[in-house]
């Protein structure tokens, strides 16, 4: 599903540049459930961007589904978040003038389908996370756990190939979080190919693959069993 | 533009940011009302001038002599000078091609003018039939002047309209009636209005019958003449100049006047009178134009900035829509369509509301130089759509900047 070999990112700052990835090699395939560890600033984040293609890679290739992904626009990339990927934030990021269901139906609008469609596949998202009966509330309305599932639900909506989460439970408490990995873990059990980033231990053992990232390159790559979440929550 | 989905997005956006749209609109709204307010009643000021100018025909001219000022030919200053029959005849023949109108003008004061019983105190001038013309006296009844009775001395009045108000009230006409001057019976044979009462408060009678029957021999009080209309304004103004100075040359000539000299022949053009305030006018209406688009222009840079805030704020969200597959052109698209949205609303509705104020209330304005303030829709419809363009462009800037913000910055902005 995902290839990516010989991975290179730095940031410029000033006259000095920061090499955050130095070389990194690695595949993802379909139904992976694939967990990306790593201390703060060893580039976890920067690498989910540019497979997120939020941002760009100064050498190397990466290829999605089989598809070269390379010299990108701005709409290009566009296009291809709106039809491949889903995105999961530590802090959420919905929408705050938009309720649960407008926050879940917003990808639907940029692919073009008409507003009745929208909402009728979103309630069914929502419906999926458990919170149908909070469809119409906003987000400030809403725990930071059902946030998060509301998240889901939109990163879900588009039926997108890959999932990628950046800290999904770091704004959450260990109850929330399990509950949270629990759903996560469902949508893999039907065949969703996940890419979780983070840097607590737990999480990343309720993966089936944890990879590790140390200074800007993959110190460890390896399967685990996998730890499921249900057994953590009531 | 047609994208329903967007508008239904449009829609949603501003249902929710409620305050921060009104105030948008608001700045919008307020600039074009300000505007068309000031339109207005740069054209009330030139239609109160205008009615102003109306009293007399405005291409009316004005002669009546003084006293001399400056030594000349030998002649002490301080001398008065009389202007006399002949010298209306010589200046009639002269410059015949000129003249449109004309007339000499007897003032005849200090008599006792009486209706029966009652005395009447009103100006009483003598005048020729073609001064009507000159004076834009309009008949209301009967006649006014005629050569007949130039010719035969006629002992006939033609009053004002306030004196038959004030006077001949208990009549159904003053037609028929004979008003005594001196003792003399003068006949009733007409009734004059104007638009000021002052200029009602008049009784004329035939120059001839002034001059003979009240001992005012062949002495003239004042001279007047209309040019014929010509295709301009500015032509008007220039003839009219032209044919001032023409006459008072002649005029100083006759009486041996210095040519400096302007206090002994004194001549006063209306049409010049009227330029010097028709461009008063228009510098004011210039003034009025520069303060309106001023303050649209402090309308679209509220808008700008509106629009640069508002993109601020939404940084973050922006980077949310651009995550999930926004493209740049849809960013820029929401944004301006937007700003586009809520100018045209509060631009038509400052200039609806403005106009309708300016529609009901300008008809009732009528104090000293304005009348009935108005604005040409065509001209203020065009500003709105000119406001409505700078608007967009001053809300594709912002857009622009939103579109273009990194993606994973726009998401970090708090
Ligand atoms: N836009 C950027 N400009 C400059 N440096 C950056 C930028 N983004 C991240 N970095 C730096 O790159 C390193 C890796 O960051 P990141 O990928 O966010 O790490 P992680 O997610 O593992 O904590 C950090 O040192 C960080 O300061
Ligand atoms: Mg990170």
């Amino acid at each position: 599903m995902i290839e990516i070999k010989n991975l290179h990112k730095s940031y410029k700052m000033g006259s000095n540049a920061l090499h955050v990835l130095k070389g990194i090699d690695f595949s993802v395939k379909e139904g992976e459930l694939v967990a990306i560890m790593g201390s703060s600033g060893s580039g976890k984040s920067t690498l989910l961007n540019i497979l997120g293609m939020l941002d760009v890679a100064d050498e190397g290739e990466y290829n999605l589904d089989g598809m070269p992904i390379k010299n990108l626009n701005e709409t290009k990339a566009a296009n291809y978040r709106n039809k491949f990927l889903g995105f999961i934030f530590q802090s959420f990021n919905l929408i705050n003038y938009k309720t649960a269901l407008e926050n879940v139906a917003l990808p639907l609008y940029y692919q073009g389908m008409n507003r009745k469609k929208r909402q009728e596949k979103a309630l069914k998202y929502l419906e999926q996370v458990g919170l149908k009966e909070w469809s119409h509330h906003l987000p400030s309305e809403l725990s930071g756990g059902q946030k998060q599932r509301v998240a889901i639900a939109r990163a879900m909506v588009t039926e997108p190939k890959v999932l990628l989460a950046d800290e999904l439970t770091g704004a959450l408490d260990s109850k929330t979080s399990y509950e949270v990995m629990d759903l996560i873990q469902q949508i893999n059990d039907k065949g969703n190919t996940i890419l979780v980033v983070t840097h607590e231990n737990d999480i990343a053992h309720m993966c089936k693959r944890i990879v590790y990232l140390r200074d800007g390159v993959i110190v460890k790559d390896e399967k685990v069993k996998q730890v499921r979440a249900k057994e953590y929550v009531q | 533009m047609f994208d329903i989905e967007r508008w239904q997005e449009i829609f949603d956006t501003i249902r929710k940011n409620k305050l921060r749209t009104f105030l948008t609109g608001l700045s919008v709204a307020s600039g074009i009302f300000i505007l068309v307010i000031l339109l207005g009643f740069g054209q009330g000021m030139q239609n109160g001038v205008a009615q102003e100018f109306e009293e007399d025909a405005i291409t009316s001219i004005n002669v009546w002599a003084g006293t001399t000022t400056k030594e000349h030919k030998g002649m002490n200053p301080g001398r008065r000078i009389q202007l006399r029959n002949e010298n209306y005849e010589l200046v009639n023949e002269l410059f015949v091609d000129d003249i449109e109108y004309g007339s000499s003008r007897t003032y005849i004061n200090g008599l006792s003018i009486n209706y029966g019983k009652e005395s009447l105190a009103y100006g009483l001038q003598g005048v020729s039939p073609e001064f009507q013309f000159i004076e834009n006296a309009k008949i209301s009844e009967g006649r006014f002047i005629n050569e007949y009775d130039e010719v035969n001395v006629a002992k006939v009045a033609v009053i004002g309209n306030k004196i038959k108000t004030d006077v001949f009230n208990s009549l159904e006409s003053p037609i028929g009636e004979y008003i005594k001057i001196s003792g003399i019976p003068f006949k009733i044979i007409g009734v004059f209005s104007e638009n000021e009462d002052r200029e009602e408060e008049r009784i004329y009678i035939p120059l001839n019958t002034s001059q003979k029957v009240f001992n005012e021999a062949d002495r003239i009080g004042n001279i007047s003449y209309t040019l014929p209309p010509a295709d301009d304004f500015k032509t008007a103004v220039a003839e009219a100049t032209e044919f001032k100075n023409k006459l008072r040359t002649h005029l100083q000539r006759v009486h041996t006047v210095a040519p400096e000299d302007t206090s002994a022949i004194n001549v006063f053009s209306m049409m010049e009178a009227a330029d010097r305030y028709f461009s008063l006018i228009d510098n004011i209406k210039l003034f009025f134009w520069f303060v309106g688009i001023c303050t649209v222009i402090a309308g679209i840079v509220g808008v700008s900035n509106i629009m640069l805030i508002v993109v601020k704020e939404r940084t973050r969200e922006i980077g949310i829509r651009k995550a999930i597959g926004a493209k740049p052109w849809a960013i820029v698209g929401l944004i301006l369509q937007e700003s586009i949205f809520v100018t045209a609303i509060s631009g038509f509705s400052g200039f609806i509301f403005s106009m309708g104020l300016l529609e009901i209330f300008g008809p009732y304005i009528e104090v000293d130089y304005i009348v009935n303030p108005s604005v040409n829709f065509n001209v203020a419809l065009s500003t709105v759509i000119l406001l409505i363009i700078a608007g967009t462009l001053a809300g594709f800037f912002p857009a622009w900047r939103a579109a273009n913000i990194h993606t994973i910055k726009a998401l970090k902005d708090e």
